[in-house]
């Protein structure tokens, strides 16, 4: 039932997680095996990037839904996180107040605003991760797909969705930190944030969760439901008029991919330590899909690999020469686009292809 | 003719864009089992006329009458295909990326609901009509193939059995053999009979050699109505019909 191509990436995806936990945690520090445990945040923020290339793809590879704002599923995900995370600081803040986070009491706030309540719990807040990005999307998706807002004008509305959430989330008002967002996190489930186990163990689920939706998203795409959804993609009308009702079909898959980005979210915010509103800059939701056009579009796996590809040379990029590096990205949007149009992944199918193609073209020549 | 012998009843349908009348008060009857072909100049009004049948165009007056009281013009198109009307458009469009056998599946009558198609597996019942269809459109040895990768022909043969799947009792068919050899003609009128033999079928073509060939009663449009109506030889001695049409 697995295809090669998906094995190949689970495989790698997992046995480098395990591997880099296991060389973190059992090497001792200063032997030449020993991952210091700043490769590990790196990789578990990849990893995280990957979920949300990976939703971007499920939505613009394979139901034709260029979203330009995904980043904010990622980042609402991350509040959910950062919230519980807030709650389990108490009275280590700086005012010591066990009730209120510091921003609150430095604003004055007298007791916890309704929308906070809850959010001690861990369950409670998974569960918003999954409900918060899902319901926007849910709203979102059925005003936009049943109005049959397509194209170009469906990706600026969703650019317009997480322009209105970074000025909304900006705004100290709001409840969730204003500017500065959340941060100063101490533990998660009882585990300090800080310690390297914690950390190997984020990132090992982290591993196994992206592994997850890359199950589940190919399970949706090889379904009766996937090729209807390629359908639709291609030839909207010609699927309206066989009796399938196209909005109901980007809709389901627009809100799982809101889901996927928004858990990717939830483990991004304790493995880099902050979730702020710039998470919801328009600028992130467009990196996220170059991510996916560098690995190649309605691939999958190219999704992951883009998005890990295109992080890692943003790492170097920008501890090595930091001004050249949206330079660097927009001049790889351009070369992928003109060159590699099918990413990555296309480039590993073609160079499969070639030998064959050259001894064809060897018999040809042939008298 | 009796009321019960009606399968489509278009009455007093007017469709205007931006005051240009596509359609001014059609009317039209058409009979269970019948063929019917459609011809008329350019902008007469026959694509605009499969289009209020098919609910992508609501009318401004009138009625559109499928079986003996079902007002088509308060549904919407996949409501409508699920009644049983299938469409064919003027260029053939099928599912580009999926196989023949992929594009004939996701044609197949059934539950079109997202909840069902996700864990949807292929019945015994289904490849048995796939096979059946395969046969009756002459592409069994293509099941395979990418429909991509089709001519221009097999395409729109794939099309027409894409609405065959459907299971309509009525088929639109939208110019037919456009672009097609005159080989791939012949076959498509012998196919477009066979069809006929259990369901209704409305052609609209341009190719009056095509129309002749088909052998049954033809509707004349002009500015949106009906100008003749009558076999083919009765419509072409119809002196309206030659000045508007066949004159030219």
């Amino acid at each position: 039932m697995l295809d090669r191509t998906t094995s190949i990436t689970l495989v790698l995806v997992l046995g480098i997680a395990m591997v880099l936990a296991a060389l973190n945690q059992m090497a001792p520090v200063g032997s030449p095996f020993h991952v210091p445990t700043y490769v590990i945040a790196l990789a578990g923020k990849y990893l995280s990037f990957a979920m949300l290339a990976l939703a971007v793809d499920l939505v613009w590879g394979f139901a034709g839904i260029l979203s330009l704002g995904h980043a904010a599923f990622f980042a609402l995900g991350g509040y959910a996180m950062g919230m519980y995370l807030m709650r389990q600081i108490g009275t280590r803040g700086v005012y010591g107040n066990p009730e209120l986070p510091d921003f609150m009491v430095f604003l004055g706030w007298k007791e916890l605003p309704w929308f906070w309540h809850g959010f001690e719990w861990f369950g409670f807040a998974m569960l918003m991760v999954v409900l918060v990005p899902g319901m926007l999307a849910l709203v979102f998706g059925w005003l936009a797909f049943r109005s049959r807002v397509t194209g170009v004008y469906l990706s600026i509305i969703t650019q317009a969705l997480t322009y209105a959430l970074l000025l909304a989330f900006f705004r100290n008002d709001m409840g969730f930190g204003g500017n500065n967002g959340l941060t100063d996190f101490k533990d998660i489930l009882g585990f300090s944030v800080q310690a390297d186990s914690t950390r190997s163990a984020l990132m090992v689920i982290s591993a196994l969760l992206l592994a997850a939706q890359l199950l589940l998203a190919r399970f949706v795409v090889t379904s009766r439901f996937g090729k209807v959804l390629i359908a639709v993609r291609d030839t909207e009308a010609r699927t309206r008029f066989l009796g399938y009702r196209p909005e109901s079909y980007k809709l389901v898959v627009w809100v799982l991919s809101a889901v996927m980005a928004g858990i990717g979210g939830a483990l991004y915010v304790p493995q880099v330590g902050i979730i702020n509103p710039s998470e919801f800059s328009p600028a992130n939701s467009i990196e996220a899909v170059i991510w996916v056009a560098v690995g190649g579009r309605g691939t999958l796996s190219g999704a992951i690999i883009g998005a890990v590809l295109v992080n890692f040379g943003k790492t170097w990029f920008t501890g090595a020469l930091p001004e050249l590096w949206l330079y660097a990205l927009g001049a790889m949007f351009i070369l992928v686009t003109l060159f590699l149009p099918k990413g990555v992944m296309g480039l590993f199918s073609a160079l499969k292809r070639k030998p064959k193609r050259e001894s064809a073209e060897a018999k040809e020549a042939l008298p | 003719m009796s009321e019960a012998d009606t399968l489509l009843y278009l009455d007093g349908v007017t469709v205007s864009f931006d005051g240009f009348r596509a359609l001014n008060a059609l009317s039209l009857v058409l009979e269970k089992g019948e063929m019917r072909a459609v011809i008329g100049p350019n902008g007469a009004g026959k694509t605009t006329m499969m289009d209020v049948i098919t609910g992508k165009t609501r009318p401004d007056t009138g009625r559109v009458v499928f079986g003996t009281d079902l007002d088509l013009t308060k549904l919407d198109e996949p409501a409508i295909a699920q009644l049983g009307i299938g469409r064919k458009f003027q260029k053939p469009t099928v599912f580009e990326p999926h196989s023949v056998w992929d594009n004939l599946l996701l044609a197949i009558a059934g539950d079109r609901r997202p909840s069902f198609s996700l864990w949807a597996r292929e019945t015994k019942a289904e490849r048995k009509r796939i096979d059946e269809i395969l046969g009756t459109i002459r592409l069994g040895d293509h099941r395979d193939r990418r429909a991509a990768d089709l001519s221009h022909g097999q395409k729109q043969w794939l099309e027409i059995g894409m609405l065959l799947a459907q299971n309509p009792s009525l088929l639109l068919v939208d110019e037919p053999v456009a672009g097609m050899t005159d080989a791939e003609t012949e076959q498509t009128a012998e196919l477009l009979r066979e069809i006929n033999e259990t369901r209704s079928v409305v052609v609209v073509e341009h190719d009056m050699a095509f129309v002749r060939a088909l052998g049954v009663k033809v509707t004349v449009l002009h500015e949106g109505s009906v100008l003749s109506e009558g076999s083919i030889d009765h419509v072409s001695e119809d002196p309206r019909v030659i000045e508007v049409y066949l004159g030219r």
